[in-house]
């Protein structure tokens, strides 16, 4: 299978993914420019991290226009994984493929560091792997992660389970001390109604090693092949 | 004249290489090259000799930065610089910039930049103003490298008066490219094309060079229109671009733009290729309408850089950058003889001799005088000091230094795990990344300690080029290049010179005996404020090659159980010390004494044992002494204790802290032997772990090595258990002196 990395002129986790993807989880990668139309027949899209037009203006506020964007938009309709990790998940928020937004984070300076997150969905093809409530290692590294929605969104995005991840602590629990930037309900990634988008601020293609701190990230694109593998069986 | 920074006798000069009298915009242009910052006019007779060659060297000083073999074909690039002068004035925008202007020189080698560390000092956290200049200066550190997306992984952190009116930002960038892709800033083949790219030109920044290169007062403020404005999305197309375009082949040489602009980037292409160049600066894509030529090649605008293009492959470099939304666009080109001529629309405007510009620049062997104050405070005696704290409150004590204390609250502002090669985590001492598509690691360490240089430059500078390099040894790196920082106050007093004079000598004496060659580095000088200078500052980087990534450790303990073992001789030399400054109030004495052939010998042995797996943490005590080293390897190792009994390093009753004094102390207290045992800060100590049959095999390996190894105790329970000669001294929950040392600065920051 194959795995397609999309390039913003700003991505910083661009390499980082694609490494991720054909060295550590040894599938078929390519890197997209963002200008392109094409997403060059792969099987999973992910929308990396960093600051894809500078985020002057808004995280992410630009690269919707971004010419590949259209083929990420035909590809997500047609049921495709996408992954969108940091600012790709930001992205994903700016193009309207999920719901919500992201403001500075409630204490104001950029985080980073490895936080445990708790997999609060497993019927993802980004967490199909996964075990239930299990508790993933991951770094953050963001100064806008403090994502938000309006009441009426935000019950209904947790009346359709589409809360993926939540911010908690080692033993996954749940509590504002946890909670690393403020996000509403601690939310560290969802998925839209159809399930098929993810996006998430911490990030696993960072944590696919365990000599750089975790390996925990694994199983988040390990997720992708298996769920795709079934699709192929059935 | 007096605005432009030149004195007269360089006025002479000028009309001397002029042959005439230069009109504003040449006198403008010597006044920027000949800026201290630029020419090293008062430093170059000292740089010059330092060791700067060796096996490994493939580029040394002289270009945008300097490289060393790391083999498979590869090479590590890597240069500190300063901004400080632009930090004190604007923290956020001078801190920032200052690391867009050294990522610059990497990339612009042709190196892919991997790492950023950086060395910082700041006044008192009690003062409102350091602590608006730490986090100004942090968060514009972060504010760059975090969006660029080069790691910053390492670094230190020091708090001290001396510094409030002055705050150093020395960044250093790593970079990796293959030995036979490195790219140099020189001129080549008359008739070539001259690209610029990048940001365009604006009035920011004009003068930038001269403002570093002056002292500081009360108008300093006002100077603020002289600190540039970084935009680091920008840098990020360029470094993108200027990577993929230099594997084009169609780049000869490349530099960027970064002191003096326009002005340096011309005339040191031209000098370095031994070639002229003629630019029109009506060419110069401009931010700003009615812009005069002076403003143009003074402007220290940003994220620009210069091209000499092989003529015919124009079109494959203007391809490149046009797919980053970036243009070049040609502003000239290289031509015979050697002047630098500037055009406006057609019409010449300045023509200089570039070498006038940059190797005919002034050097100054300037007046060289040991202060009258030198010897004076390295006497110290002990009975000078009052009643000694107990070991217990001195501990206690010396966690609460901000020096000392966890840095978590400016590394955690800065995202260093992107780029998925960060092994040690920020905080464990040397950073240590891997080298992507090979099995090696680099491991990198930036120190210096500007109280021991106050005391005594120069084995101060030795001693910052030891615990650099040991830094690096203790995470199995061998370490194989250097480059400098060199804070200084106001070289044209003879006293500071003599300082500056003084730790280049240590400088060079310790790089020589521990083989580490000077690649390339900085001299900032003038960092003073009313007159009053800051603590000679010299510091150190030092890059060491791990043959095997994975075998590194850190100053963690990994298990109950282990031995604890202190190589290296604790000679509770207190001298310089940070307990003598927290608990005593004093900066004085002599600074460690430091036997290089013992250094070098400890920092073999371990990188040795660590390549070796026989240890399973290590840790180089410095600010603190041996307690606090050991407080720290219980650290972040997840609540694994230690317990401890040091042999007492017995201080003779008429020990005085300066060496040849013998005037007998009164009051003296046995007090003092503890806490010299626990807070000396002897040089070329480091304390390990080791497990079981492993133990030995340290042991005989010291042995071996000539270097002293101690069994001191073992790891194992909750609390830090430190005893001298029997009697236990020190006794404390981790969990305790983990939460104070932890959150110090945060606490510190919060206050309003």
């Amino acid at each position: 299978m194959k795995f397609a990395v999309v390039v913003f002129p700003g991505s910083n986790s661009d390499h980082d993914a694609f490494y991720a993807a054909s060295e550590v989880i040894g599938e078929d990668a390519a890197l997209v420019w963002h200008k392109d139309t094409d997403l060059q027949g792969a099987d999973v899209v992910i929308l990396p991290g960093g600051f894809a037009h500078g985020d002057y203006l808004r995280t992410g506020a630009i690269a919707r226009f971004s010419p590949i964007m259209s083929a990420v938009k035909a590809f997500a309709d047609r049921g495709g994984p996408v992954l969108g990790i940091c600012n790709g998940f930001q992205v994903l928020l700016e193009a309207g493929l999920l719901p919500g937004a992201m403001v500075r984070n409630d204490r104001i300076k950029f985080v980073s560091r490895l936080v445990p997150v708790r997999v609060e969905q497993t019927d993802t093809p980004f967490t199909a792997a996964c075990a239930s409530t299990q508790v993933l290692h991951m770094p953050v590294a963001h100064g806008e992660g403090n994502y938000y929605a309006d009441p009426d969104t935000l019950a209904e995005i947790e009346a359709h389970r589409q809360v993926v991840f939540r911010y908690s602590n080692a033993a996954g629990e749940v509590s504002p001390a946890s909670n690393p930037n403020g996000s509403l309900n601690s939310i560290a990634g969802i998925c839209n109604r159809q399930r098929n988008v993810v996006g998430l601020m911490p990030h696993p293609e960072r944590a696919t090693e365990a000599q750089l701190g975790s390996a925990d990230g694994r199983v988040i694109l390990a997720s992708a092949v298996k769920s795709l593998a079934s699709l192929a069986g059935r | 004249m007096e605005r432009h920074g030149i004195k007269p006798d360089e006025y002479e000069r000028i009309l001397e290489l002029m042959g005439r009298e230069p009109n504003l915009l040449e006198l403008g242009l010597f006044s920027v090259m000949w800026s201290e910052h630029c020419s090293y006019k008062s430093s170059r007779v000292h740089l010059k000799t330092l060791p700067t060659t060796g096996p490994r060297v493939v580029q040394g000083p002289g270009e945008n930065a300097g490289a060393v073999d790391i083999g498979n074909g590869l090479c590590a690039v890597f240069k500190i610089e300063s901004h400080n002068h632009p930090s004190f004035i604007e923290p956020y925008q001078g801190a920032a910039t200052g690391v867009g202007g050294i990522i610059r020189d990497i990339f612009t080698m042709g190196a892919r930049p991997i790492a950023l560390l950086n060395a910082l000092r700041f006044g008192s956290l009690d003062a409102p103003l350091a602590r608006r200049i730490f986090e100004g200066v942090v968060a514009g550190v972060g504010g760059y490298g975090n969006s660029i997306g080069i790691p910053t992984v390492g670094g230190e952190i020091v708090f001290d008066e001396m510094y409030s009116g002055n705050p150093l930002v020395n960044v250093l960038c790593l970079g990796i490219s293959r030995i036979d892709g490195i790219v140099k800033g020189a001129a080549k083949g008359a008739g070539n094309p001259v690209f610029y790219v990048g940001a365009k030109t604006g009035r920011d920044g004009i003068h930038g060079a001269t403002m570093a290169s002056a002292e500081f007062d009360e108008t300093s403020a006002e100077k603020r229109p002289a600190v540039q404005v970084g935009d680091p999305f920008m840098e990020k197309l360029l470094m993108e671009a200027c990577l993929e375009v230099m594997k084009t082949g169609a780049v000869l040489g490349i530099q960027d733009m970064g002191a003096a602009g326009l002005s340096c980037a011309t005339s040191e292409m031209g000098s370095r290729g031994g070639l002229g160049m003629t630019i029109d600066v009506m060419h110069v894509p401009q931010r700003e309408t009615g812009m005069t030529p002076y403003e143009i090649m003074l402007s220290e605008s940003q994220e620009r850089m210069l091209l000499v293009v092989e003529k015919g492959r124009e079109h494959e470099v203007t391809a490149v950058f046009e797919k980053w939304d970036l243009h070049a666009v040609q502003v000239g080109e290289v031509v015979e003889g050697s002047r630098l001529k500037i055009l406006e629309r057609g019409v010449l405007v300045a023509d200089v001799p570039n070498r006038a510009l940059t190797d005919e620049a002034p050097v100054y062997r300037r007046p060289m005088q040991e202060p009258s104050w030198q010897k004076a405070v390295q006497r110290l005696s002990l009975g000078d000091l009052g009643a000694p704290p107990s070991a217990q409150s001195a501990f206690d004590r010396l966690l609460t230094v901000p020096t000392i204390a966890s840095k978590r609250w400016a590394y955690g502002q800065y995202d260093h795990s992107v780029g998925t090669n960060t092994i040690a985590q920020p905080g464990m001492s040397a950073a240590v990344v891997r080298v992507k598509g090979t099995a090696t690691g680099l491991a990198v360490s930036v120190d210096g300690n500007g109280r021991f240089c106050y005391l005594d430059p120069y084995r101060g500078a030795m001693l910052a080029v030891a615990e650099a390099a040991r830094n690096v040894a203790c995470a199995g790196g061998e370490p194989i290049g250097g480059t400098n920082n060199l804070n200084f106050g106001n070289p044209e007093r003879p006293e500071i010179m003599w300082q500056l004079g003084e730790a280049v000598r240590g400088i060079g004496e310790a790089c020589r005996a521990l083989g580490i060659p000077i690649t390339g580095g900085n001299v900032s000088l003038y960092n003073e404020t009313e007159g009053r200078a800051i603590f000679p500052t010299p510091v150190l980087g030092v890059v060491g090659l791990l043959e095997d990534a994975t075998k590194t450790t850190t100053r963690a303990f990994k298990r109950a159980g282990a031995a604890v073992v202190l190589l290296g001789d604790n000679l509770g030399e207190l001298g310089g010390s940070e307990y003598l400054a927290t608990l005593h109030g004093k900066v004085a004495g002599q600074p460690p004494t430091l036997d290089l052939s013992r250094e070098a010998a400890i920092q073999k042995l371990i990188v040795k044992l660590i390549r070796d797996g026989l240890v399973e943490s290590a840790h180089d005590c410095s600010e603190g002494g041996l307690a606090l080293t050991l407080a720290e390897c219980t650290f972040d190792s997840g609540g694994i204790g230690v317990a401890v009994d040091l042999p007492e390093v017995r201080l003779k009753p008429d020990t005085t802290l300066g060496d040849t004094a013998a005037d007998v102390a009164s009051g003296f207290s046995r007090t003092f032997d503890v806490n010299a045992t626990l807070f000396g800060e002897s040089a070329s100590r480091i304390v390990v772990s080791a497990s079981g049959a492993q133990l030995e095999a340290v042991v005989a390996a010291a042995k071996a090595a000539g270097v002293m190894a101690t069994v001191i105790g073992q790891t194992g329970g909750d609390r830090i258990q430190l005893s001298v000669g029997g009697t236990r001294v020190v006794d404390t929950a981790i969990a305790d002196a983990e939460h104070v040392w932890a959150t110090c600065i945060e606490t510190q920051m919060g206050r309003r």
